[in-house]
């Protein structure tokens, strides 16, 4: 190990590729963009013109030290730390900016992160992300610094220090609303995907069971599954529309050609595919002898299903639940399309307003959740995976 | 004991099982040999109703195996297989605890049963029993495999080709744990396996099946002696009929009284084994040894020559 190694070997390839980027970044694109109001296209602003001399030193040196520490460092908690310590002051010096930036009073001005200042803080975020990776974190870890992450992130948007940015600006507006559709959005991802296991689950065990169906009923989520989301809503509109028309009772209950309904039943059909066919991978996989073994003592069918065949495919089907709980939260976006509410509300609004602030409003919570399930789902997945494979 | 009574089992026009039937007496290891396809894995099966017969019956200990639902006679009925089929999800304990847990055992009945079959075969409980299947040698896992079986005290045990997936090293080994095994629990084995080798060192009676019929149920020596078809004869082989013989017969059995000059043979040691000796040494007699170490006896090499002839 002592040996000196040439310099290009001592060079991190990734965070020589992630530096790059942000440098360019840095010099090319505006960090800030000033508004006249929401709508009004921008005009770049310099980040290091708005700060104190102690603060853009600060900023400048942490800066500097995760670029030193991305390309030279090995060791992923000394990255990890540059990293998130890189983030929290670009952050922090965005917000006190905007404040600068923005008269006392001022309601109609907006202050944006600019493109420079995006691509800085997901290279940021990269690197942070590749130094927890090295580290490897047990399930239980990952769900814990998930966490912290979240609540950091909300006591920071809290704490006022941000609140002349412009999404903040946006959400001030909307701030009911964005409570409201956040119900919606997490109701219909999490009622579909609930209401899809307890259909897939028994489907897929049958299919399992009996071959002669399975590729039937394989065939025919397939097909759903190439129809696109557009198009399906669409498919659905006419039916649903009738039924409502024919029966009050189901219009009562809220069933309509457009809104809540034929987004719920989309998504649902969508979410039977990845859960059925995970199912049936998951126990065609379980070891013959074991169930053999299993029911030559005695255990009886629903047994044998219960404590050796579901245990043994779980993780498998639970990466079909992980599939349907992210591609939900993302295709609930487009719900909001037909007024069925979420996220996407904000997005398809700010989308007709051409306010781009407001379309972040809806994309951000939205990636963020999709993120967070994505790791909950992959950890109670390893812990589910007791055996090697 | 178990009768077996004019059982077939047919699938479409081919009969897998035809027209068997066969008498096990209790606390003896009858093990059933024959080519693959022969019928011997479903008639196990059909024993503890894996498969159920297309006709005739089976009796244990007088009682039609149809009178209680299956998963109810499975759980009295020991079962053990190839690739062992231990639950990979569970620790070695667990496994073991499988049928006495079914049963409602109470918990510390469970501790107690499992710490005494992990000693019996000689896995020490606080070292293997919070272990997972994977953490074991292949022989390891053979021997939980067993242990599982017996866990709740089974009178009959079924195993088919238990020791199918060991290296020939083991292989003996747990032949003869299986053996010491039965010896103490006194239970009745029906175990399933092509080796013929393997069929008469483990079976008091050897079963031999082809297509579907049982051409022969009888004790090892009667197979080599008086075959009751070509196809018993071909399966033993016509080269070491004699050796085969011999190799069925316990020095300790056949030892004449008094100390003679010549080497000493341990009393479990075949009579194949001493020959070998004798031949090997250019002695005419051996002494054979008690457990204890003491002579009790010795064997003439014309006696053993004697008891390897063909008897007309």
């Amino acid at each position: 190990m002592s040996r000196a190694r040439p310099a290009t070997d001592r060079i991190d390839r990734l965070g020589a590729l992630l530096v790059a980027i942000g440098a360019l970044a840095v010099a090319l694109l505006p960090p800030l963009v000033f508004k006249a109001n929401r709508i009004m296209p921008g005009e770049p602003r310099q980040l290091l013109d708005l700060l104190p001399a102690w603060g853009s030193v600060t900023l400048g040196l942490t800066l500097l030290c995760a670029a030193l520490a991305a390309l030279l460092v090995r060791d992923a908690r000394v990255r990890l730390i540059a990293a998130l310590a890189a983030i929290a002051v670009l952050a922090l010096s965005l917000g006190y900016a905007a404040d600068v930036l923005t008269p006392p009073g001022n309601r109609v001005l907006r202050v944006a992160p600019g493109s420079g200042f995006w691509i800085l803080i997901v290279s940021l975020g990269l690197l942070a992300t590749d130094a927890l990776t090295r580290l490897r974190p047990g399930p239980a870890w990952r769900v814990l610094i998930l966490a912290a992450f979240l609540t950091v992130v909300i006591l920071a948007l809290g704490s006022g220090r941000f609140d002349d940015l412009s999404i903040m600006r946006e959400y001030a507006v909307n701030a009911d609303r964005f409570a409201q559709e956040a119900r919606r959005h997490l109701l219909l991802a999490l009622g579909t995907l609930i209401a899809a296991v307890i259909v897939a689950l028994p489907l897929g065990v049958l299919c399992h069971r009996l071959p002669r169906l399975r590729a039937g009923v394989l065939g025919v989520l397939n097909l759903v599954q190439t129809v696109p989301s557009i198009a399906l809503f669409g498919i659905l509109m006419a039916p649903l529309a009738a039924l409502a028309l024919a029966f009050p009772a189901l219009a009562a209950l809220g069933v309509s050609g457009i809104g809540a309904a034929p987004a719920a039943i989309a998504l649902f059909l969508y979410s039977l595919l990845p859960i059925v066919a995970n199912t049936v991978v998951g126990l065609g996989r379980v070891s013959p002898a074991a169930v053999d073994a299993a029911r030559g003592m005695g255990l009886t069918g629903a047994q044998v299903l219960r404590e050796v065949e579901l245990p043994l495919a779980m993780p498998a089907i639970l990466t079909g639940i992980r599939i349907v709980l992210v591609q939900n939260i993302g295709m609930v976006t487009i719900a909001a399309l037909i007024g069925g509410g979420g996220f996407g509300a904000f997005v398809f609004q700010g989308i007709g307003q051409t306010a781009i602030d407001l379309v972040l409003l809806g994309a951000i919570p939205t990636i963020v959740l999709a993120f967070s399930a994505a790791v909950v789902l992959d950890a109670l997945t390893d812990l589910t995976r007791r055996v090697p494979q | 004991m178990i009768q077996i009574e004019q059982l077939c089992k047919q699938y479409g026009a081919a009969r897998v099982v035809d027209d068997v039937s066969m008498v096990i007496e209790p606390r003896t290891i009858t093990t059933i040999v024959g080519t693959s396809g022969s019928g011997k894995s479903t008639l196990l099966r059909m024993i503890n109703r894996l498969i159920e017969p297309s006709s005739g019956r089976v009796l244990i200990d007088g009682n039609d195996t149809t009178a209680e639902p299956a998963h109810l006679l499975r759980r009295r009925i020991g079962y053990a297989i190839q690739g062992l089929g231990l639950f990979p999800h569970r620790t070695i304990a667990e496994n073991i605890a499988t049928v006495p847990r079914l049963l409602g055992w109470p918990q510390a009945r469970i501790d107690e049963r499992v710490d005494e079959l992990l000693r019996l075969f000689q896995l020490e409980p606080s070292a293997y029993s919070a272990k997972y299947p994977h953490e074991l040698s292949g022989g390891q896992q053979q021997r939980v495999g067993v242990a599982r079986a017996l866990a709740a005290k089974p009178n009959v045990l079924l195993m088919d080709e238990p020791f199918g997936a060991l290296d020939p090293i083991i292989r003996a080994k747990a032949q003869e744990d299986l053996l010491g095994v039965q010896r103490k629990l006194g239970t009745t084995i029906i175990l399933v396996t092509h080796d013929i080798d393997e069929a008469f060192r483990l079976g008091h009676r050897v079963a031999v099946m082809s297509q579907g019929r049982l051409l022969q149920h009888d004790r090892p020596e009667a197979l080599i002696t008086r075959p009751a078809d070509p196809f018993v004869s071909q399966l033993i082989g016509a080269d070491d009929k004699a050796l085969k013989l011999l190799s069925l017969i316990a020095a300790g059995s056949v030892a004449e009284s008094g100390r003679v000059d010549g080497p000493s043979v341990p009393a479990t040691a075949s009579l194949r084994d001493v020959l070998s000796e004798l031949v090997w040494r250019g002695a005419a007699q051996a002494n054979v040894l008690a457990d204890d170490g003491s002579v009790a006896g010795h064997v003439p090499l014309a006696s053993i020559l004697a008891r390897g002839r063909a008897q007309a």
